[in-house]
């Protein structure tokens, strides 16, 4: 019999919780690690294999969600779990549900739809990794999850910055001195709308904060059904890299939302949807000054009035200029625009 | 009931002859060991392996995955993965595409993933070439990979079949690269045997991952961050699987010869009129070709001249090729690779076995000759040339250390 290049994509079904108190009691991240206090990126792990369930296959790229989670003799994984290298979490979301389809389809593995999760860093993932999980994006016929952690720095290997770094964050590569105040002068890469707008065929991209859990584990969930590949992008507050009072985590998490510095959204078939205070942002509430998310953090702590000016300014663009708000910095002609607009 | 036709018994089918190339006969080989995984990313002169495989793929004489790579980092990543989840695999890169995978490369053995690769030989960068040198494959030879060069299509098919039935033995779970010279192997047709799957099912079992296997029914932990505390014993076991290799390879080629009712005795190197050899001159690859040529010329004219071909660089024979060598009166080891910088500026091959021969009771003399590096012809001339030298270090007794470079400019 003639194959097509399409195959069906049979997931799991997972529904979404109703709430946090009809969240699964079970874990699958539990004891073992030695990740930092207030580390939330722990807690993204924690909350991702729950929203996915003991059917998962977990990839973890180098990263401090490796080295500081995956002790040998200590492990904190229930699930099956894998080291991939720094910049392989798309292949190895890749080659992970390629074996496992090529064996199920030849009827050498019992056959059942196995979730497949690769994380990376924001140094693993949106520099070292990119062109593997843009392949990856581009595969439609292997369901997988990419969920990738940002606590905007290499912060594994000492806090250094990545292409991930807020805008003149102190980073031990970006140290302030008397002749330069900031040595990282670079905007942070949009991932997901880059992940979204590049890959017309993912069905699912999405951003999360484990400051807001239920929503979290849920976005996860739809990840893990929707089929073929899948891209989640996770704000993480970092005590360590970001330099706060590790009991800040989850306020920081809201404060980035707040402010408008991270949006909260997902695109689902080329759909944008906006969530919680994000959705309110849209909708006209006012965004908090960002100078009350920056100077809670000592990585910004160098920061003269015109650098707070400058961040302003620039989430300000992000709502104000892009074609869709905080997700596609694209701008159209004004001329354009007018010839667009409906008569 | 009359039975009017009757399907010949497993174990009967025929051979067929094929006129293929050294890369097409791999992919005859993936095809009969049903491979389930494989990556493809282009580079010459390896990729003609990877259209060979298409072209089964697409005609639906293989099913597998195949997945075009974004590249060979990708490439040999994604087939490790396939591996841990029980997926048979092949991939496959050429100079600087293997050398892009580096990374990857070095991660496998530990992870004691059994993949089999093809490295068709070709120059690294820069200046651009595409022509052989075997230093792309031999910078793994560290590192845990098995290693072996092939001569023919024959050879090629077979050797893939062998290298699956030795890689995926869980005495060894190691990777494996099959090295082939890149244009005279890869693009170059003969004559080839390409055996029923019968009797390939009777040679090669399935893969079988057991307690390694990464799945929701076996829910380990795999490559966690081990340090200081655990690190140098992991080694310890690799170096381990690869001495036990060298037991499982000998079993491989006496189950192939079995059958399929070929294949060499010797699975380590090919010998060449040594019985009686005088000079015996070592290389890997195609250059058996002009060798075996000039060494038919110079018994012609009376010189006892033999060759010795290593197949199989890791694990490296190191017993039977010093019993093999260290009769002669003197040797002559011709690398298509260079290693700047290293002792008596030698080829890998020639250092590997002056390393060897150390421990011997009779050391012949040793000459080290570099030669036909870029995909430059190794002429008749370049052998006569060497030989002449092996003759006189054999009057002489010894041998001046240094490297000899063949067909060069001056």
């Amino acid at each position: 019999m003639a194959e097509t290049t399409t195959f069906s994509n049979a997931t799991q079904i997972l529904e979404p919780f109703r709430g946090v108190k009809r969240v699964t009691i079970e874990e699958y991240f539990t004891s073992g690690h030695r990740t930092c206090q207030g580390c939330e990126s722990a807690l993204v792990m924690k909350l991702m294999v729950k929203a996915s369930g003991p059917r998962t296959i977990v990839l973890g790229s180098t990263g401090c969600m490796y080295v500081a989670n995956t002790t040998y003799y200590t492990t904190p994984w229930v699930v099956p779990w894998m080291h991939t290298q720094l910049g392989s979490s798309g292949s190895a979301a890749l080659g992970t549900a390629a074996g496992l389809k090529a064996l199920m389809r030849k009827g050498k593995m019992k056959s059942e739809p196995i979730n497949v999760i690769a994380f990376c860093g924001d140094g693993g993932g949106a520099d070292m990794g990119l062109g593997a999980i843009s392949a990856t994006l581009t595969h439609k016929e292997y369901n997988s999850l990419i969920l990738l952690y940002d606590n905007e720095s290499y912060a594994n290997t000492d806090i250094q910055l990545s292409g991930m770094t807020p805008y003149g964050a102190n980073t031990t590569f970006s140290p302030p001195g008397k002749v330069k105040r900031l040595i990282h002068t670079r905007w942070k890469k949009n991932m997901a709308g880059l992940m979204a707008a590049g890959h017309p065929e993912c069905r699912y991209v999405a951003t999360v904060c484990a400051s807001y859990a239920v929503e979290m584990m849920n976005k996860v969930r739809r990840a893990l059904t929707i089929g073929g590949p899948t891209f989640i992008h996770s704000l993480d507050p970092c005590p360590k890299g970001w330099d706060y009072d590790p009991m800040l985590s989850h306020e920081l998490g809201e404060l980035a939302i707040e402010t408008g510095i991270f949006p909260l959204y997902e695109v689902e078939d080329g759909q944008v949807k906006y969530y919680g205070k994000t959705k309110a942002i849209v909708e006209g509430r006012a965004r908090k000054p960002v100078r009350e998310y920056l100077l809670k953090q000592g990585r910004f702590a160098h920061f003269l009035e015109e650098d707070l000016e400058y961040f302003q300014a620039k989430v300000d663009e992000m709502w104000e200029k892009w074609e869709i708000p905080a997700v596609v910095p694209f701008r159209r002609l004004d001329a354009t625009k007018a010839a667009l607009a409906p008569k | 009931m009359a039975v009017v036709t009757q399907a010949a018994p497993a174990g009967h089918e025929e051979d067929k002859e094929l006129l293929i190339s050294g890369s097409e006969a791999v992919a005859e080989a993936l095809t009969l060991a049903d491979l389930d995984v494989v990556t493809a990313y282009p580079i010459r002169p390896y990729d003609t392996v990877m259209q060979a495989i298409a072209k089964k793929i697409s005609g639906g004489q293989l099913v597998a995955e195949y997945i075009v790579a974004e590249g060979e980092h990708s490439q040999f990543e994604i087939v490790k993965h396939a591996s841990t989840v029980g997926a048979r695999v092949f991939c496959g890169s050429s100079g600087v595409g293997w050398m892009y995978a580096m990374e990857c490369l070095v991660v496998t053995p530990p992870l004691r993933v059994p993949m089999v690769a093809l490295v068709g030989n070709r120059a690294l960068d820069d200046p651009g070439a595409f022509g052989v040198e075997h230093n792309d494959a031999l910078v793994v030879r560290d590192v845990g990979w098995l290693l072996c060069w092939i001569d023919t299509s024959q050879e090629a098919l077979d050797t893939t079949l062998i290298a699956y039935r030795v890689a995926e033995d869980r005495r060894v779970f190691l990777p494996l690269a099959i090295s082939a010279d890149g244009a005279f192997l890869t693009h170059s047709q003969a004559l080839t045997m390409v055996p029923p799957k019968s009797k390939v099912d009777q040679f090669l079992p399935r893969y079988n991952r057991g307690d390694l296997l990464l799945h929701p029914d076996n829910p380990i932990t795999v490559a966690p961050q081990a340090n200081e505390d655990w690190v140098i014993e992991i080694r310890r076991q690799n170096n381990e699987a690869m001495a036990r290799a060298v037991g499982v390879i000998e079993e491989a080629y006496a189950d192939f010869r079995r059958v399929f009712g070929r294949g060499p005795e010797n699975p380590w190197f090919e010998e060449y009129m040594t019985d009686d050899a005088e000079v015996i001159l070592v290389g890997m690859g195609t250059i058996s070709l002009p060798i075996k040529v000039a060494i038919r010329e110079m018994r012609a004219k009376g010189r006892k001249v033999g060759l010795v071909r290593l197949r199989w660089f890791r694990p490296f024979p190191t017993e039977k090729l010093v019993a093999a060598l260290s009769k002669a009166s003197a040797l002559g080891i011709i690398d298509r690779d260079y290693s700047f910088g290293s002792p008596f500026g030698s080829g890998v091959v020639a250092n590997e076995i002056r390393a060897a021969l150390y421990n011997a009771d009779r050391r012949p003399p040793l000459l080290s000759f570099i030669c036909g590096l870029g995909g430059r012809e190794v002429t008749l001339e370049d052998v006569y040339k060497a030989t002449d030298l092996c003759y006189a270090a054999a009057k002489a007794g010894k041998s001046d250390p240094k490297t000899h470079w063949l067909g060069v400019r001056e």
